[in-house]
């Protein structure tokens, strides 16, 4: 690589990384806590605990369930129900004013199966840990704060692949991890950021990558609404507005049928936006370890109960599944969650240092050329 | 030729691991988590090495 090719990947590097840095600094510390938020949730007592009750206490029917959830949050209307593999005695509870209102506007239970009673769960509604995710995901700043942390992530990926082919002529005479320490400050953090840098890299590229996928979840789910839903809903297009409801009860055996060796993670009601304004969507997932990832919608007419379509997944959609756990770190239990976290730690150190040598290299210019030569 | 030596032998062996930890969870639990802590605890012990030796 010869001295020209060599500054403009310096260049390069210098300046994804220095725009985005901040952003960068910003996600590490508040994606920390929100690697351990299950555990953090019990410790806060935001966890919901269901009352104790005998073992095989019936549940109620579903439409039981909604009627009770919308009891309990008089004047707001049912957006979703869930499944929480945890607690197979509660179902989780969206609602809010109308089925279309946006996310963060929404309000978020649990409803006891077996009672119908609805138990607080204060973590999705507000709180510390609360705010550090809406931090995490849009700075509060909705849309487009998301777009703009999407936009940083893409920096940092080209900052990491830049970081990457500057790592060979500055580790022309040094051997793997040789760290040295008898020189300057500034080389030895230059070795650090180097040696932390290349051993973190698979790491650090999958979770910028997986998360530059999340940050453009809305984006994906209104081009799924628009290409997949409006083509399955085509007859529905001037249906007259949906008046009367079938009660929900027999939407899940209807969508175990359509979808077989599936199981449901989440209904969505109509008017919702992972929904028609005609249909219940019943989200079924595969019981596979892998395609336990991936949703497959059941659209059901929600006025005749017929199966209108079972979903398939645009390739964008799966993608966006397969980027959760790849960015929370939550699918190889604790012993994973502690190593996702030191490795975020590790990313802190090699911004930091990143930042350093920048820092100390604008306050030399003159041994800016010596220093390239020492460390090269 | 030391075996230190070779810019991205190491790395890319290194990149590999993290990969295969990061992939085998995905698959399965018991030995495939295992795995991906072995997989994904090479790379931190190697990152935190360095940090955690003295001058």
């Amino acid at each position: 690589m010869n001295s020209t090719t060599i500054r403009r990947w310096s260049q390069v590097h210098t300046w994804t990384s220095l725009i985005c840095t901040l952003f960068l600094l910003m996600l590490a510390l508040t994606g920390l806590p929100l690697i351990f938020h299950h555990e953090l949730e019990h410790l806060l007592g935001d966890a919901p605990e269901l009352r104790e009750m005998p073992a095989e206490t019936p549940h109620l029917s579903l439409q039981q369930l909604v009627d009770a959830a919308e009891r309990h949050r008089v004047g707001e209307v049912i957006q979703y129900l869930g499944y929480d593999t945890d607690e197979p005695n509660g179902v989780v509870a969206i609602t809010a004013a109308t089925a279309g209102t946006e996310p963060n506007s929404s309000h978020t239970f649990m409803l006891d199966a077996r009672s119908g009673e609805a138990v607080a769960m204060p973590a999705a509604n507000g709180g510390i840990l609360m705010v550090i995710l809406r931090l995490h995901v849009d700075m509060f700043a909705g849309l487009p704060g998301k777009l703009l942390l999407a936009f940083m992530g893409l920096l940092f990926v080209v900052a990491v692949i830049s970081g990457v082919v500057l790592y060979a002529p500055f580790m022309r005479r040094l051997k793997f991890a040789e760290v040295r320490r008898e020189k300057s400050a500034r080389t030895r953090w230059l070795d650090l950021h180097n040696l932390i840098g290349i051993v973190t890299l698979t790491w650090a590229l999958t979770v910028g990558i997986t998360g530059v996928i999340s940050a453009c979840a809305d984006l994906l789910i209104s081009a799924w609404r628009a290409e997949s839903l409006a083509t399955m809903l085509g007859p529905y297009r001037n249906a007259p507005p949906l008046t009367q409801r079938a009660p929900v009860n027999e939407v899940l055996a209807i969508a175990a049928k359509a979808a077989p060796g599936m199981q449901p993670d989440f209904i969505a009601f109509p008017g919702t936006r992972f929904s028609s304004e005609h249909h219940y969507s019943v989200f079924m997932q595969g019981n596979t370890h892998l395609t336990a990832h991936l949703w497959t919608p059941v659209l059901i007419d929600a006025r005749s109960l017929e199966v209108t379509a079972v979903s398939r997944r645009p390739w964008y959609m799966d993608a966006l599944s397969m980027s959760q756990p790849l960015h929370f770190g939550d699918y190889g239990g604790m012993p994973m969650k502690v190593l996702w976290a030191v490795l975020d730690v590790l990313t802190i150190i090699v911004l930091g240092s990143g930042l350093y040598l920048w820092w100390v290299r604008q306050r030399a210019p003159t041994t800016r050329r010596e220093h390239k030569e020492a460390a090269a | 030729m030391n075996w230190r030596q070779p810019t991205f032998a190491l790395p890319l062996l290194i990149g590999l691991l993290s990969a295969s930890g990061l992939l085998s969870a995905l698959l399965g639990d018991g030995g495939w988590d295992a795995m991906a802590w072995i997989g994904l605890g090479v790379p931190t012990v190697l990152g935190c090495w360095p940090l955690l030796r003295r001058r």
